[in-house]
């Protein structure tokens, strides 16, 4: 098996979801592959459009609904407008399931807590609608999700249709609000002082700047929350996605292999670390 | 053991020949030794040697006519088993979608001719990297497959060499089919002639049978004895030291230490470190098309730690400074690689200090953080 | 660009040889293909036919060294989409911006019998000086496999792979010797662009920089180390004011040496 090689993938369902922000619905064109395709919320697909190049997307739908793969992608360049460009029937390639996923086994009974920020939230979203359809097994859902100014709220219709679903809250905070914002003000950190956070029987799963998940794991922490029951989903430059180009190194891990997702506790010497 | 005297060696070259290896070894050329295309002990560079120093490499004549009386030059065998740059695949426009040709992987069969010691090591590495990872390359284990190699035990250490320090030299203790260690002894009025011989140490029952179709002798005590004193005194002569001990922790300590800062005002980052380390593996993928748009294609190459896009990421490069970047590679070859693959990615063949154009030495900043650390 | 219709591409010269245009036409077997996937509107040196703007792609060459130049580039910018600028007249002044360090006034009333015809700015300036640029492309001249790269990424909307580390990468994966190393020949392959696939280094000779700087160039670095191989002060002020002379690293560089030779004077 080369694992450079792409296998043939359809866009059988391409949805807008904000202003430059699509979701591509792929359905992998062979049989046998698709058959025995398996992944978990947390990991990532390299998706090839021809003639422009690759780039690694988070896996957002459900693994339980077999066929199709959705992806939620974000206009940021050139190769990203590309897969938004493509439309319904065209090819692309994809190689994966790559990386490690969220402990959603692990957080069984336990509060699932939620913690984005920044623009791009995509590998949290596959938590969230993976605890939306298996509500009896997990605690409370709470989303924490920060951004600078209410325009970089993508999500906007999906945060309200999740703040309807049982036992679920929806934390938004703006640093910069304008008249019309009617959430919170302030950093996403603000938010852990005035919502309880039940530091016995919550697993915090996390992705987003840098910046913002070091000051979240510090006040998590602060509140006693365990360091192996914090999850974070990290960055980095990736060009093969298998262990062989190092350009995702973080300290002593690949990105690609031993993340996107982290246990705190296993990090924690490099967490934080300027130009790591 | 058994002893080649200086002639059977051409027909220890003829053996491999004839069971379809491809040569390849040190030669002379353009004023470097560096490994290519091997056709007899001819194409050695016999009687020549080289001199290394941080930033500074010349080669220049010896007063005998050893075939291997020098140490490692600017081409590793990297080059060999991972292609400075290779294409991956192609793909043509099919129809609305398209097909991706792969590329033939043909085995090469190389024999490589006087591999050192820490260059085994340096292969043993990448084949961690390569081979033994959660899925093995499309390409590097086709390349390794059927490789013979014949080693050679130091004669001389360069003046940048520190295999001793990094436990991988410069005798060679595991990776090869054959070993030779090279003696010349020259004439004493006692015995006589001038002698040029090699003592041979197998390592494979491949290696054992290569050697069966070459006349060869066993060694007597002495001659043994006169094998073992050349890697002894190699060992003594190592051009540079780094003290090990502790060294992941030392790093990981002093992920901030002044020296990052001072060593970033003379790094280059041109990336010629990385380029000539025998086990620096990172490359970089580069999709391409033609004019047309019919046809793509998909490349590796060569990459390197110390390029700003290596950690690009939307919104920027993670390693911006310069002292983050050399900070990466050397805390990587010497840390987190221990961590990564059980073993450092520095084997101590001293090519980044030899052929860094302005002579920065890895045991020099290692030494700078450890004797100043706080 | 629109569906079906092929995108207009136009070829401006400013101050410069013309020999980046001539790359362009030194494609041969590209150029056809070329000639094939946009309509060339506007590309003199080739051909007096002209098609009017706006143009999906202009490739400006050459730098700004006149009064009217800097009022045309304005003119080109607003009828370009995706404007790259080739070589390094365009994207750092050219050898004609060795004036930026001198009086021009001064060489007129000495080159020309009738300075008062002569209208001319006291700089050469890249062409980014002026207006905004989408891409730059540099060398002198600039490599015609990179100019078709950039145009082929231009047509199928996707980054150009001209990476902007040093020389000393592309001359390693050629395989080569190092010159500077092996040879004590000083090269400025550390500090320079790549993009020539390290044309010199492969003849034996050191690179003189004509792609310009690469990204982060540590000059003075170098520049250490050249002084050890026996360049003087002076040398070092004529190495880094070649054609690339006012890239600012490349001009910084030169005067700092010049600094010091006065000093040491």
């Amino acid at each position: 098996m080369n694992p450079w090689i792409p296998y043939p993938a359809e866009v059988i369902e391409k949805r807008r979801e904000a202003l430059r922000v699509h979701t591509l619905r792929l359905r992998i064109r062979d049989e046998a592959i698709r058959r025995a395709y398996r992944f978990r919320p947390g990991q990532f697909n390299m998706i090839y459009v021809f003639g422009t190049g690759e780039v690694p997307i988070s896996i957002v739908s459900d693994p339980d609904e077999s066929g199709f793969l959705d992806h939620t992608i974000r206009v940021v360049g050139k190769m990203t407008a590309a897969l938004v460009g493509l439309k319904e029937g065209d090819t692309v390639g994809l190689r994966g399931p790559y990386g490690s996923w969220w402990p959603l086994e692990e957080a069984r009974g336990m509060d699932v807590v939620i913690v984005t920020g920044g623009l791009g939230c995509a590998p949290v979203v596959s938590v969230i609608n993976y605890v939306a359809h298996r509500r009896d097994r997990y605690g409370r859902l709470k989303i924490f999700h920060g951004v600078k100014t209410p325009k970089d709220l993508l999500y906007r219709a999906r945060f309200r249709a999740w703040q309807k679903h049982p036992d679920t809250e929806v934390y938004l905070t703006v640093d910069h609000p304008d008249r019309e914002w009617k959430y919170k003000v302030g950093v996403v950190t603000n938010l852990f002082r005035q919502v309880r956070i039940d530091a016995r029987k919550s697993a915090v799963m996390m992705c987003g700047p840098e910046g913002m998940m070091k000051s979240a794991v510090r006040d998590l922490r602060a509140q006693g929350v365990p360091a192996d029951r914090i999850y974070l989903s990290l960055e980095r430059n990736m060009k093969c996605a298998i262990g062989f180009c190092g350009h995702c190194q973080y300290g002593p891990r690949f990105i690609c292999k031993d993340g996107p997702v982290l246990r705190f506790d296993q990090i924690q010497e490099w967490f934080g670390k300027d130009e790591l | 053991m058994p002893i080649l005297d200086r002639n059977s060696l051409d027909l220890l070259f003829d053996a491999l020949k004839r069971r379809g290896f491809n040569l390849v070894g040190p030669t002379l050329h353009d004023g470097a030794i560096v490994y290519d295309a091997l056709a007899s002990t001819a194409d050695l560079p016999v009687g020549w040697t080289d001199e290394q120093e941080g930033g500074r490499y010349r080669v220049k004549k010896r007063a005998d006519e050893a075939l291997f009386g020098y140490a490692v030059g600017p081409r590793s065998w990297k080059k060999f088993l991972f292609q400075p740059v290779q294409r991956l695949w192609q793909a043509r426009r099919e129809g609305e979608g398209f097909r991706i040709i792969p590329e033939e992987e043909k085995p090469p069969k190389w024999a490589f001719i006087g591999v050192r010691s820490c260059e085994l090591h340096a292969i043993a590495i990448q084949d961690k990297v390569f081979i033994s990872g959660p899925a093995p390359d499309s390409s590097y284990p086709t390349q390794r497959k059927d490789l013979f190699i014949i080693a050679v035990n130091c004669g001389q250490a360069g003046g940048t060499c520190f295999c001793v320090s990094m436990n991988t030299g410069p005798k060679a203790t595991a990776g090869y089919d054959l070993v030779l260690t090279e003696v010349l002894e020259p004439a004493r009025l006692a015995i006589g002639a001038d002698r040029h011989y090699f003592v041979v140490e197998v390592g494979t029952d491949r290696g054992a049978e290569v050697l069966r179709d070459v006349p060869h002798t066993e060694a007597t005590e002495q001659e043994n004895a006169a094998a073992e004193r050349v890697v002894e005194k190699t060992a003594s002569q190592m051009g540079r030291t780094l003290d090990t001990t502790d060294i992941k922790n030392l790093l990981y300590r002093n992920f901030e230490h002044p020296r990052w800062d001072e060593v970033a005002t003379r790094c280059l980052t041109c990336a010629n470190c990385t380029m000539v380390c025998p086990t620096c593996f990172c490359s970089t993928v580069e999709d391409v098309t033609d004019l047309t748009g019919e046809h793509a294609e998909r490349w590796r190459k060569w990459d390197s730690c110390f390029t700003m896009d290596f950690s690009y990421i939307h919104g920027g490069t993670v390693r911006s400074s310069v002292k983050s970047r050399y900070r990466q590679w050397m805390t990587h070859k010497l840390a987190t690689w221990i961590d990564q693959f059980g073993t450092s990615g520095c084997v101590g063949c001293g090519r980044c200090i030899t052929w860094c154009p302005v002579g920065i030495d890895i045991t020099e900043e290692v030494r700078a953080i450890r004797e100043t650390e706080k | 660009m629109g569906q079906g219709r092929k995108p207009k591409m136009a070829v401006w010269k400013f101050a410069s040889c013309d020999g980046c245009q001539l790359s362009l036409l030194d494609c041969e077997d590209e150029l056809l293909k070329i000639a094939d996937r946009v309509q060339i509107a506007h590309f003199l040196e080739a051909s007096r036919a002209v098609v009017k703007g706006p143009y999906d792609l202009s490739l400006v060459e050459g730098s700004i060294t006149t009064p009217s130049d800097a009022v045309r580039i304005q003119e080109v910018r607003r009828a370009s989409k995706f404007l790259v600028t080739i070589g390094a007249c365009a994207t750092a002044g050219g050898i004609q911006a060795l004036r930026n360090f001198q009086d021009v006034k001064e060489f007129i009333s000495i080159v020309y019998a009738r300075p008062e015809y002569i209208q001319t700015l006291n700089t050469s300036t890249p062409i980014a000086d002026h207006v905004s640029v989408d891409f730059e492309l540099q060398g002198c001249p600039i490599d015609k496999r990179q100019l078709v790269e950039v145009i082929s990424a231009f047509l199928h909307g996707r980054k150009p792979n001209t990476l902007s580390h040093s020389v000393c990468v592309e001359c390693k994966l050629r395989g080569n010797v190092c010159v500077m190393v092996a040879h004590g020949t000083p090269c400025l392959g550390p500090v320079t662009h790549a993009g020539c696939g390290a044309i010199c280094p492969s003849y034996d000779r050191g690179c003189y920089g004509c792609f310009g700087p690469k990204e982060t160039p540590n000059t003075s670095s170098l520049s250490r180390w050249w002084g050890r191989l026996g360049v003087g002060e002076q040398d070092l002020v004529r190495v880094f004011r070649g054609v690339n002379a006012f890239a600012e690293a490349f001009r910084k560089e030169s005067e700092a040496h010049e600094r010091q030779n006065d000093q040491d004077q």
